[in-house]
């Protein structure tokens, strides 16, 4: 049939399987909004308050659930909106496909109205980027497009589509969904070697990153774990990729668990799947795991000794690499170190009764994290910003499955939370608790009007301290408490501004009132924003600094 | 570690923006290239930039993963130890009275040509390894060098072999 190519947009977004798209219309994208209204029945459009809103939310909507996002934007300022959530995404490796008009390409080139070189802007923050010159190739580019994103180590894509390729027709033909382009599978004999490896290891330690959360690999990973008598840690991106179990210590690296970091250190095997070795995660990379071997599972070749010499690098599908090695590994038991890291576990405990012995505060993060991991309903998807309460809830929260946690790891991007629990909660329709602060709510916080318009009951847990509480840390260790910048003397009335919006408000200053205020939101369904209460003063603990090796770990402020 | 010289050849797709896509990569990356050039091969849709490098193996391994990830690029080599390197140089110098005929000796030996000619000036091109292009330059600094460009290499391997080739 013979469509426009503002149609031909939306029909083969619906034929690549996408029923929800995020963003804000503009005079380069009218055509693909009138194209929108057409298809309206087939495909949901969600109106953010802001672009930028609209890219983290399509990124929450594949992060909770693995399927491609999509956002729409117009050109010039519309299109550079986008820009800070493609490059969340792209840090993150998470598919992506964000859509941009154009100018005509008459007026290219011209500093026309509202022109940017967006696929310029955009190539080093995308896995690829298309300017799409021909009708012809419209369909077929944003197939492609798809193809990309999802396939080998995801990520984003941006197509930039010119207003006069909108408005030509062209025949335009269903198409199945692309596939993914299927990974290298490992050859035999590497993954014997990486077997004979493990045999002789007596400390091994499986590190889980987000390559492994993006393959749902969790269960294998354990039971794995389970065989050989190995310890699980993971990265920041790893989160909620492993179940709960006594094997596994929690995140590693600068704010890590003390047990998951030490263990990791100890460890004379490491077999890290899908981590990319951060520098977050790794500190001194000339003193990281200098005890241990490494074998590394990753898509990505170049991920090979990036960051981290490894001693066997396995390049390619890595579930498969992952299921073939645990099957050719023979079962085995390591009293010894497990005894050990259970032992690192006792210190860790003793640590964090020093820490809460030492509080005198009403409301601790620590209880903050209790409370809402003993009262969030099941399936609950916990989305953050960036700071402390981001770390926090790396280190306190719990998961009942896999892509439960949605967070910006690698670009660290204040303001992403409540754009992606508002895809989260749109492609999932699962519970979802926003973890933020004061500092990154105030930087998207106009995204609250999304959530009231569509009915998204986001339960937002403001960690209201009045500071950027994260820079301030690092003030308070590494300069001299000079505190620059940091201290928020804002009079926001959190509690009003959220029933401007439409929102519901609590504010909380103690355990109890915290308690009563997130079990009300909880039922009450309603986008809620919860007021609470913590002391400035609060440090994310334990930490390793920056460039620092894991002598150097911080476990305990005398104040 | 030893940081070798090393001569890299990368087929990319022959469209527009290409070449941006791999030079914009080496900067972000930190990559230091010591000569880039590129132009059209054998194969239309393709063409082919010469990369000259300094840096040890683990640099080299990860310039040429990082280049593989990128979806122009079809195909990424290292070529052999003694590839055949060549590079051409245009470069001018002053024609004084005096100098003259070592001038002309030089260009004799180095099987260069005069390609300008007039009083005060001449140009010379030199084609060559990139040492004996080193070599020439040298050579005429005493006779003040008034400008000079030079393409950086192409390089292709020994015998029958090719980038295509197994």
């Amino acid at each position: 049939m013979i469509l426009k190519g503002s149609q031909i947009v939306i029909q083969t977004l619906i034929e690549q399987g996408v029923t929800d798209v995020f963003g804000y219309p503009g005079g380069q994208v009218i055509n693909i909004y009138d194209a929108l209204y057409e298809y309206k029945d087939k495909i949901n459009h969600i109106l953010t308050a802001h672009e930028q809103g609209a890219a983290h939310a399509a990124d929450g909507y594949s992060r909770s659930t693995g399927k491609v996002g999509v956002c729409i934007a117009t050109s010039g300022p519309g299109a550079t909106n986008l820009v800070t959530g493609i490059a969340t995404a792209m840090l993150d490796s998470i598919p992506m496909v964000a859509i941009t008009g154009n100018v005509p390409c008459s007026l290219i080139g011209k500093d026309s109205f509202q022109e940017i070189d967006i696929t310029g802007v955009t190539m080093p923050i995308t896995k690829h980027n298309y300017f799409v010159h021909n009708i012809e190739d419209l369909a077929d580019t944003i197939r492609e497009a798809f193809r990309v994103a999802k396939s080998g180590r995801p990520g984003p894509v941006l197509v930039d589509i010119p207003k006069d390729v909108q408005v030509a027709s062209y025949e335009y033909e269903p198409q199945p969904v692309v596939e993914k382009t299927p990974l290298p599978l490992v050859k035999e004999n590497l993954i014997d070697k990486a077997v004979a490896m493990i045999a002789e290891a007596k400390k091994p330690y499986l590190y889980v990153g987000g390559g492994a959360a993006g393959i749902d690999l969790g269960e294998e990973i354990l039971a794995f774990a389970k065989k050989i008598d190995a310890v699980i840690g993971c990265s920041f991106m790893g989160l909620s990729s492993v179940p709960q179990d006594d094997r596994f210590l929690g995140m590693q690296g600068m704010h890590g668990h003390y047990a998951s970091s030490m263990a990791q250190n100890e460890a004379d095997l490491i077999l890290a799947v899908g981590v990319r070795f951060s520098d977050r995660a790794t500190g001194n990379v000339a003193k990281f795991a200098k005890k241990s071997k490494i074998i590394q599972l990753d898509p990505d070749s170049a991920e090979i000794n990036k960051n981290v010499r490894v001693d066997l690098g396995l390049v390619g599908d890595v579930a498969d690499s992952f299921k073939r090695i645990a099957q050719k590994c023979c079962a085995s038991e390591k009293p010894e170190w497990l005894l050990r890291v259970n032992a690192l576990k006792k210190e860790e405990e003793s640590f964090a009764d020093q820490i809460a012995a030492a509080t005198t505060a009403p409301l601790t993060p620590k209880r903050v994290f209790d409370i809402i991991n003993e009262n969030k309903l099941p399936a609950t998807i916990t989305a953050t910003d960036v700071g402390q309460h981001q770390m926090w809830a790396a280190q306190y929260s719990t998961f009942d499955r896999p892509r439960r946690m949605v967070s910006s790891g690698g670009l660290g991007t204040m303001g992403f939370g409540l754009g992606a629990a508002i895809g989260s909660y749109v492609a999932t329709k699962d519970p979802v608790v926003l973890i933020t602060g004061d500092g990154s709510f105030g930087m998207n916080l106009n995204e609250l009007a999304t959530a009231v318009t569509y009915k998204i009951p986001v339960v937002i847990v403001l960690m209201n301290n009045g500071v950027l509480g994260m820079v301030r840390q690092w003030q308070t260790l590494f300069f001299g408490q000079r505190y620059s910048q940091t201290i928020l003397s804002r009079k926001t009335d959190f509690v009003a501004l959220a029933k401007a919006f439409g929102a519901e408000g609590y504010l909380a200053e103690t355990e109890v009132e915290f308690k009563k205020a997130f079990t009300e939101a909880v039922k009450s369904n309603k986008p809620t924003v919860i007021d609470v209460r913590i002391d400035k003063d609060e440090l994310v603990l334990p930490m390793l600094p920056p460039g620092g090796a894991i002598d150097d770990m911080i476990t305990m402020i005398q104040k | 570690m030893e940081n070798n010289k090393s001569v890299i050849a990368v087929y990319v797709d022959n469209t527009a923006g290409v070449l941006t896509r791999v030079t914009a990569m080496f900067t972000r990356r930190g990559f230091n290239i010591d000569a880039l050039t590129v132009a059209e091969t054998e194969r239309p849709e393709y063409s082919r930039i010469t990369i000259a490098m300094k840096g040890d193996v683990y640099v080299k391994e990860q310039l040429i993963n990082q280049l593989k990830k990128l979806l122009v690029v079809k195909k990424v080599e290292v070529l052999e130890e003694e590839p055949i390197k060549r590079e051409l140089m245009l470069i001018k110098v002053y024609n004084k009275a005096e100098n003259r005929s070592d001038i002309m000796t030089a260009v004799d030996v180095f099987r260069a040509s005069v390609i300008d000619y007039s009083n005060d000036g001449m140009c010379i091109e030199v084609t060559g390894s990139p040492s004996k292009i080193d070599a020439f330059v040298k050579l005429m600094q005493p006779f003040g060098i008034l400008e000079m460009c030079r393409t950086g290499i192409v390089a292709l391997d020994r015998g029958n072999k090719t980038l295509f080739s197994e």
